[in-house]
Order: C-alpha cells, then structure tokens, then sequence
C-alpha cells in the first residue's frame, strides 16, 4: 500500500485509487481499535505536533490518539494561547517547529490556504485538520468510510449535504470525494449559505428539503454556526429549524434506509432533531467520531511511510 | 543642442501611425519627426529599426514615501520607472500620512525632485485624512501641483460628502479620480465570487459591487458636472454603464491596471499572494471584454497600479496578506502582451499608455508632436526574457510576473531629451 503525496492538504490533488487506499488501510485499523490492545509502534521514534489555530475539542483528540496507538510520541500546542498572540507570523512559528524536527504536522487555521503555506516551509509531513473554508480532508475520508460500511459500497448513491454550505470546509471536502468516487451529490440550504457559482461544481442545488432529500441515501447535516445569525445570513433559529432542521418528517423524504450523518458537535433543535440524532437505526454520528480515528491512523501511517522512505533515499540517519 | 533618433520604428498614438522615420529633438522638446532623408544634428542616436515612442504617463504609481520608505522610495521608483520606460510618475496620495495638505504635497515635490530621474506628478487626497468626511483644500493643492483629487482604493461612502467635495472640485475644473467598490458587498472580500473562489473557500465579492459603485459615481457626476475618472475597471459589467455616460458626453474616463489585463482570477493557484491585488483579479470573460474595451477606446488608460509590499506583508495567509503589485518595469513588456497576441495594434495601445493619460491631466507629453515634451522610450517589442523579480530595481519585489515569460524590452528611456536609462 503506498500513497502518492508528501501531504495531506485537501481532498482535491487525491485521486479515487488514493482514497480507496486509505480507506481500506483505514478498515484495518478499526479493528485494531476495536481488538483487546489498541497499540502498534508504526510511528515508532517519530514525533508528531498537532498545531490547532482554532478551538478545537473532537478533531484534535482524535489525531491525538490515533498518534498514540500508533505509537508516536504526540504533542498538542494550543495556537491561540501562544506566540501567536505575541505576533509572531505563521511562517516564523513554523520554522520554529520545523526546527525541532517533527515528523508529522496536524495544523489546523482559520484561514482558507494557511496549511498549504506552513506546509511549503517545513521539512515534515502536513495534515490539514481543516483550514478556514477551504478543506477538511480527513473528515471528507471519515465521512466516506462511515458511508461505505454503512452501504457497502461508496459509489451510485446519493448524498444529500444540508446546511450551512457557503462556510464549510466539511462540505467542500465531501463534494470533491463523493464527486470523485462518482455519486450523486445535492446541496440543501438557504441561498444565503450557498456559495457562489455552487451548481458548477457538479451537483445539484435545492432550496427546498424535502424535495431535495428525495430518494436520497445519505442526508449529510452540517453545524450551522451561531455567528452566521448574526451576520444576516438567516432571519432566525426557529425559521431556519423549520425550514433546514432534519426531522423524521423531512427524513420520510429520504430513503427508508437513508442513514443521517453530522460532523458534530450538534445543535440539537437548530439543525437536527434530538431524538433523530439518537436515533440508533438512522443516524450514524457515533460510528463517525469512530471512523475518525481510523482514517487519521490510516493517513498518517501512509504519510509516515512516504517520509521514511524519502529520507532512506536520501540516506538520512532516520529509517 | 540637438539629437536625431535615426533608423526608429516611430510609434505616434496621436496621429495613430507606426511605421519607419527619424525624430529630432532641440534641447528639452521635440523639433520635428519624418521619414527619408534626416536632418543634420550634434548628435545621432541610431534606434536601429527598434520602435520609438512617447514615454509611458502611469497614473497610480504608489511610492511609498512619506512612511514607508522600506517599501519604496522616489529613488528606487524612479530608477524602476526609467528602466521601465515610464517617464512621468503620477504618484497616489495613499502614504502614511495622505498627502491631504499642500504641505504634505511640497514635501513630497520636492523628495522627488531630489531623488527621482523621471517626472513626478502628484495625486492629492480627495478628503482629509483619506477618511471621507471632510474635503481637502483643494484649491491650495492644486496650487501646490496635485494634478487629480483620489482617495485611493478606500471609498467617499458618504454620498452627501462625495456631493459637495465634486461640486467643489467642479468650479476648479480639478479632476476627480474615484475607485468604484461598493464597500458594503466588497467588505472583507480577497477574490472575485465564482467557482474558483468558492472552492478555495476565500471570501468573495461579485462584480456587480463594481458596477453598482459606478452607477453611483455617474449619478453624482451628472448631478455636479465633475470631471470624473474611474481608477480601475476591471468587470465586464460595468462597461456598459460607462459607454452610457460617455455617449450621453458626460466629461467621465477610466482605466485599467495592467495586471486585470493580462492575468485572471485562476492565476492566485494555490494560494499565491502575490496575485492578490485590489479589485481582485477576474473571470477570463471579464479580461478578454476589458483588452477588446481597451482596443475600442471604451477603457482610456492602462496604468500599472504600482503597490511595493515587502516580503513580510505577503508571506502570509491569502485573506491577511496585503494587497497590490509592483508594475513600473513590468508594465511595458505586460501590455505588449496585447500587442502580440493581436488584439490591439502599438498606436492604439499607446494612446491608452502615454497620450491618453498625458491629455486627462492636461500634461504636454504622450506625443511625438514638434513643440512636445521629448520625453521618449525606444523600445524593442520583441525581445524574449524571463523574468526574475529580484532583478527588478524596486525596493519590493512583489510581482505576478516572476518566471513569466515576456517580450520587450527598454532600450532606452528620456525625459526632457535627457537619456535617464540605458538597456540592452
């Protein structure tokens, strides 16, 4: 199993033979989770730094044990509380780090293109923990693996994304993996958080949910994000709750088998029905933060292996 | 003291002609110009075949002085608008402080005056302070040699404001220069709205902010009669309005940066900063309508939009990252582009580089008349090279066309028949 590229910034540069790579080592790894000793030392001696910008309590957690039961040693920096505040420049924190000789970098930034920046400055391997709106690529992978077990196969179905679109890197990352692995993508939302030009990344945009959830397979619930309230994007929760909050009558809409998916953490009566969330035959949300252990094992297993076998080539003190 | 430029492809954007002749000049101006047999002089210069035109007139040229000298100085500028074939600067009012007082302004006469090879005009602040309250002395300024009234790129948001600091500017026949954004929509935008910016997850502005900006523009310039130029039209969109107020003989024109001209908005790629300029950069639609507006003559003035940034304002993440681009040495071989790609003949697009800019200002220069300024550039428009932006002769370096491959080249530059660059 090898995988092509130096990092992992975004779904866009993988192609379908990538994706299926990670997810099929991914599988491995769940049942290593799930097995009576949840450890391996396939990062054994590398370090790895997860830099969070941005608040972060699920993602950050869990790169941090997927690192553990690989065997790395894990560093967590809290961004907000440090230099940054002094006004040192991300380049400057980067090199910094670089400095110290990590071997994997989780970043995540709240702004668009910041994690390809640091990447072009350091001498490890980056992972893109989500940056601004632009990309989250091991959620998009979470999100697929979940998909795939769930249905069996991650190809002809069709996946409705409701929400918040316009302000998600969530959403962007899945529209480029499901569009890649060839299923049918909608977006449901109020045209407000809709982002521009939307119907040219090939899929299908609706303003109406239940005539968007229509035969659907996957209904993808994204966060709607208090500040967006503010900012006028939407009159008011209980509009928007009424006309984009998932509840078993919109689901009706849907499949029968549909399964119902979100990124978390959930406002529950903003965006999804409590009861639906909990609800153990429809919604999948557990088996996602679960997923996401694994496919951050998976790609930093497969990242560590590309960095080893560079640094071998080079004849590098590491092996 | 006389000089023939024998052997020279002249380029007249007055007369429109291109075509083989000589040029003579006496002392500081233009004697006379012909073809076949050239008159005798104390000295020759021998163009060999390669093409003479009147110097470049770039309105908008950022230097960075007073306040951040770091970036850009009359100095540096001057040398990079020598070697770029731009021979008079008009320089933005945009420092730190604006040039908003005429004692700001003599400050700034008499550093370039000092420091810069070729001809400085300056823009004056259109409001105190830049801030859109309160209009400047624009009478004084005027006096003191500002030769337009801009805010830049920030916005008179108030519309009673931007009223009474026109129908001031009118009974002084100043000219007022005005960068249409509709603040409100462009607030906190880096990218122009569309698919590309929608992928990259950037925060984005539509066109029509543009166009919107204008239609307010033209609605006051009807109202006070104002002398009115548009800095930068860069959106398809908006050309329609402009051609309205034009026919209807409303004393308006506009411009263009030379960079809206030659890059669209999927140059920024991954992210490149140095790509990130103020409108942002457009859809090709919107290029290919603004190089056949240029042509037509709709689009009056290419300008460089010259803004030095230093390497800490644009290693940063695209959104925080500072806006604009170097464009004095650049400027010539980018807008030759055009030329070969055959959208526009080297008249054409000199009267939007030189004479069209010299005549809004009321500048004797940009032609190749007896009695003109001899303010000159022999240029050969096919000479191949790639650029390397360290080589530029600006403090900053920030340039899009870094690795580009370019063709022409400045062979000689003069100001007031005075060579200040040698090339080649």
């Amino acid at each position: 199993m090898t995988f092509r590229l130096r990092h992992l910034l975004g779904i866009e540069p993988l192609t379908p033979a990538d994706i299926r790579t990670t997810l099929d080592l991914a599988d491995q790894y769940v049942d290593l989770s799930r097995g009576p000793s949840k450890h391996t030392d396939v990062l054994a001696g590398l370090t790895q730094i997860n830099m969070f910008f941005e608040a972060s309590t699920r993602t950050q957690a869990s790169f941090e044990i997927a690192g553990k039961r690989l065997g790395a040693d894990v560093m967590n920096m809290a961004m907000q509380a440090s230099s940054i505040k002094k006004g040192e420049t991300l380049i400057d924190t980067a090199l910094t780090l670089n400095a110290m000789h990590p071997d994997l970098l989780v970043v995540r930034h709240p702004q668009s293109g910041a994690v390809d920046l640091l990447a072009q400055k350091v001498n490890c391997a980056v992972l893109n923990a989500g940056d601004g709106r632009h990309e989250h690529p091991t959620q998009a992978l979470l999100d697929a693996l979940t998909i795939r077990r769930a249905k069996g196969r991650l190809q002809r179905l069709t996946v409705a994304i409701c929400g918040d679109i316009a302000h998600s890197r969530v959403a962007r990352s899945n529209i480029l993996l499901l569009g890649r692995m060839e299923n049918r993508v909608r977006l449901i939302g109020p045209p407000t958080l809709i982002p521009a030009r939307a119907a040219d990344f090939g899929v299908e945009v609706y303003d109406d949910m239940r005539e968007g959830l229509k035969g659907a397979d996957v209904v993808m619930m994204l966060r709607l994000q208090k500040e967006r309230m503010d900012g006028g994007f939407i009159p008011s929760e209980r509009e928007y709750y009424h006309r984009f909050g998932l509840d078993a009558e919109k689901l009706s809409h849907a499949k029968e088998d549909a399964i119902v998916m979100h990124p978390g953490p959930m406002n529950r009566g903003v965006e999804i029905d409590g009861t639906l969330a909990d609800d153990i035959n429809r919604s999948v949300i557990q088996e996602q933060v679960e997923m996401g252990v694994a496919v951050r094992m998976a790609a930093m297993d497969l990242l560590a292996r590309n960095l080893r076998a560079e640094r071998a080539a080079k004849g590098g003190v590491y092996v | 003291m006389t000089t023939l430029f024998a052997n020279a492809r002249l380029i007249d954007p007055e007369a429109g002609t291109d075509g083989p002749g000589w040029l003579l000049v006496e002392g500081e101006t233009i004697l006379a110009t012909g073809t076949g047999e050239a008159p005798e002089a104390r000295e020759t210069v021998d163009c060999g075949g390669k093409c003479l035109a009147p110097g470049i007139v770039d309105i908008g040229v950022k230097v960075c002085e007073p306040g951040e000298r770091h970036k850009e100085s009359f100095g540096s500028a001057g040398a990079a608008a020598a070697a770029g074939g731009v021979t008079t600067m008009v320089t933005r009012p945009d420092t730190l402080p604006a040039i908003d007082t005429p004692e700001v302004l003599e400050f700034v006469t008499r550093r370039a005056r000092d420091a810069s090879p070729v001809r400085i005009r300056p823009m004056a602040a259109l409001t105190k302070g830049r801030e859109g309250r309160e209009m400047v002395e624009i009478g004084f300024l005027q006096d003191a040699g500002a030769v337009a009234f801009t805010d830049g790129d920030k916005v008179v948001e108030n519309t009673k404001v931007l009223s009474r600091a026109m129908t001031y500017a009118r009974s002084l026949g100043a000219l007022v220069i005005a960068h249409p954004q509709d603040p409100g929509l462009s607030d906190g935008a880096c990218a122009t709205s569309g698919k590309f910016a929608s992928l990259r997850g950037l925060p984005a502005v539509s066109p029509m902010a543009e166009r919107m900006a204008l239609d307010r523009d033209l609605a006051l310039v009807e109202m006070t009669g104002v002398k009115y130029h548009a800095d930068q039209i860069t959106a398809a969109r908006a050309l329609p309005a402009l051609e309205r107020a034009k026919n209807n003989g409303r004393d308006v024109t506009a411009g263009v940066s030379i960079h809206h001209l030659t890059l669209n908005e999927l140059d920024v790629g991954d992210y490149r900063t140095f790509f990130k300029v103020k409108p942002p950069l457009r859809a090709e639609t919107d290029r290919v309508a603004l190089v056949e507006a240029v042509a037509s003559g709709l689009i009056d003035v290419i300008s460089s939009m010259h803004t030095p940034q230093d390497e800490e304002s644009k290693r940063l993440p695209y959104e925080e990252a500072a806006s604009g681009a170097v464009g004095l040495e650049t400027l010539l071989p980018a807008a030759l582009r055009l030329y070969h790609a055959e959208a526009i003949d080297l008249p054409r697009l000199w009267r939007a580089l030189s004479l069209n800019p010299a005549r809004r200002l009321g500048l004797e220069t940009g032609r190749l008349a007896r009695g003109a300024p001899a303010d000159l550039v022999l240029f050969d428009p096919d000479f191949p090279f790639v650029l390397d932006r360290f080589g530029l002769r600006s403090k900053s370096k920030n340039t899009p066309f870094d690795g580009a491959k370019m063709q022409g080249r400045v062979l000689g530059t003069w100001v007031a028949g005075v060579r200040v660059h040698e090339g080649g």
